[in-house]
């Protein structure tokens, strides 16, 4: 339980931080953050890097602004920052509520937004929300900066579209928008742990009272966070009915093509939970559309 | 072959200057360089909670840091409770209300507890559970603890009441 020999540096900025990822591309480098996933796989040697470049000195990575209608959230900002942020609580409570179910208290001190977005693990509450609400992930790399739309971003088990030598700097996660309703809902053994399934939701109504724009994105049952555009696709336009909420969630159920199987839980009980959980956040969602609900956290 | 790194940081109002490996984990580092073995290691991966410290004033596992992260940080350990041979409240409701029985989680509780007590000094039960959700007692002598946490609340407040002066 002691982490493999590595180089390690810490540099102040994020120049010197990509410079220092192209001096050491060719070897085995890593970036750390928090350090909240990194360090127990270091210490497991499930990672042997040969360099860590460590952004925890880069003051300029920590910040929360709104920016029109999008949160702006520096890679480095903690967990403990958008949980205590007036600005997260107020503009968009999903982000609140997902941040809460990250490990916990000791976890989220040190953990980074950024850091759970580059990670990328499949039980992850953060790459799920940015699935369900539509954020951009900005890079920065030798060639400069680009924005990534989160679903060109999360690619596989623990794979994103990061470049060796990309930081991803900024997760720009959209605001509230009004009568909008939404769910983050998980399952974990004890609380903190890792989900076994969880569900993120928006929805939102017509003047009919119809489905007119929803999405649904369960996280933990399969290698990584899944948007159900076919489960989407059959709510809108239909009015919410227990019947409907139930067909969405037999449909979630049959469409997770490969359930993660593991000590955990087995594939079967997976796909039996991602039918609940999508019931549960679709009801859940479609509740908070009311008035006076759109910021209840 | 690795070379070591300097590392300069603040330890319960003490300043050290030490030299690690990259490597090495901060647990490791105040445990095996400093020798303030009040720090317990148990799972060293996170979980159990154990080696929970305060890192400018906030809980963090120093098994998920690397001792060379700390340069210049200012951290509080178990030892750092005590104020000249005098127990801390916290540390003298744990013994008032049996919330230790093996002793080796307990360091961890003490810097959660602290932290807890600090940014909310009048806890609900709830609140309480939630604090502590980050601490594994293999004991399980939860309801203990969670009384003991119930007693500091109200020696705290004493304490500050007779003494104004007293800082948390």
């Amino acid at each position: 339980m002691k982490p493999a020999q590595f180089e390690f540096a810490a540099p102040d900025t994020l120049t010197e931080a990509i410079s220092l990822l192209q001096q050491h591309e060719e070897g085995d480098v890593k970036i750390i953050a928090g350090g909240q996933s990194l360090l127990p796989l270091l210490s497991m040697r499930m990672a042997r890097p040969e360099f860590l470049v460590d952004l925890n000195r880069i003051a300029e990575l920590r910040y929360i602004r709104l920016e029109g209608d999008w949160l702006a959230i520096g890679a480095m900002t903690s967990k403990r920052d958008v949980e205590r942020s007036e600005l997260v609580r107020e503009r968009q409570p999903a982000l609140l509520a997902a941040t809460q179910l990250v490990g916990h208290q000791q976890i989220r001190n040190r953990g980074t937004v950024g850091g759970s977005m580059a990670h990328a693990d499949p039980a992850a509450e953060y790459p799920a929300l940015a699935l369900a609400l539509g954020a951009e992930l900005q890079a920065v790399g030798p060639a400069g900066e680009r924005r990534i739309a989160a679903e060109d971003f999360f690619q596989s088990y623990l794979m994103t579209a990061l470049e060796p030598t990309e930081v991803l700097t900024e997760v720009r996660i959209p605001v509230l928008e009004p009568a909008t309703g939404w769910s983050f809902l998980e399952v974990a053994r004890r609380h903190g742990d890792f989900a076994l399934g969880g569900a993120a939701a928006t929805v939102r109504l017509d003047s009919k009272g119809d489905f007119s724009d929803v999405r649904l994105v369960l996280f933990g049952v399969s290698a990584a966070s899944l948007r159900l555009r076919e489960v989407e696709q059959l709510l809108t336009g239909q009015p919410p009915s227990e019947t409907l909420f139930r067909e969405a969630g037999d449909r979630a159920s049959q469409g997770i093509e490969d359930p993660l199987s593991d000590v955990h839980a087995s594939a079967e009980y997976r796909r039996h939970l991602a039918g609940v959980l999508t019931i549960r956040a679709l009801e859940e969602a479609t509740r908070r559309t009311g008035p006076g609900e759109e910021t209840t956290a | 072959m690795t070379t070591t790194q300097k590392v300069c940081l603040t330890v319960n109002g003490i300043a050290h200057e030490a030299h690690v490996e990259p490597r090495t984990t901060l647990a490791d580092l105040l445990r095996g360089e400093l020798a303030l073995t009040g720090t317990h290691v148990g799972c060293e991966h996170g979980v159990c909670g154990a080696c929970t410290v305060q890192l400018d004033g906030r809980t963090v596992r120093s098994c998920l840091m690397l001792a060379v992260q700390a340069e210049g940080a200012n951290l509080k350990t178990v030892e750092g409770m005590e104020d000249d041979g005098k127990l801390h409240p916290i540390q003298q409701a744990f013994i008032e209300e049996h919330g230790l029985q093996c002793g080796f989680c307990t360091p961890g509780f003490m810097m959660t507890v602290d932290e807890l007590l600090r940014d909310n000094p009048d806890p609900s039960e709830d609140e309480i559970r939630d604090a502590l959700g980050g601490q594994i007692c293999r004991c399980t002598g939860y309801q203990s603890i969670l009384r003991s946490v119930k007693r500091a609340t109200v020696k705290l407040r004493d304490a500050q009441v007779a003494d104004s002066t007293t800082q948390s």
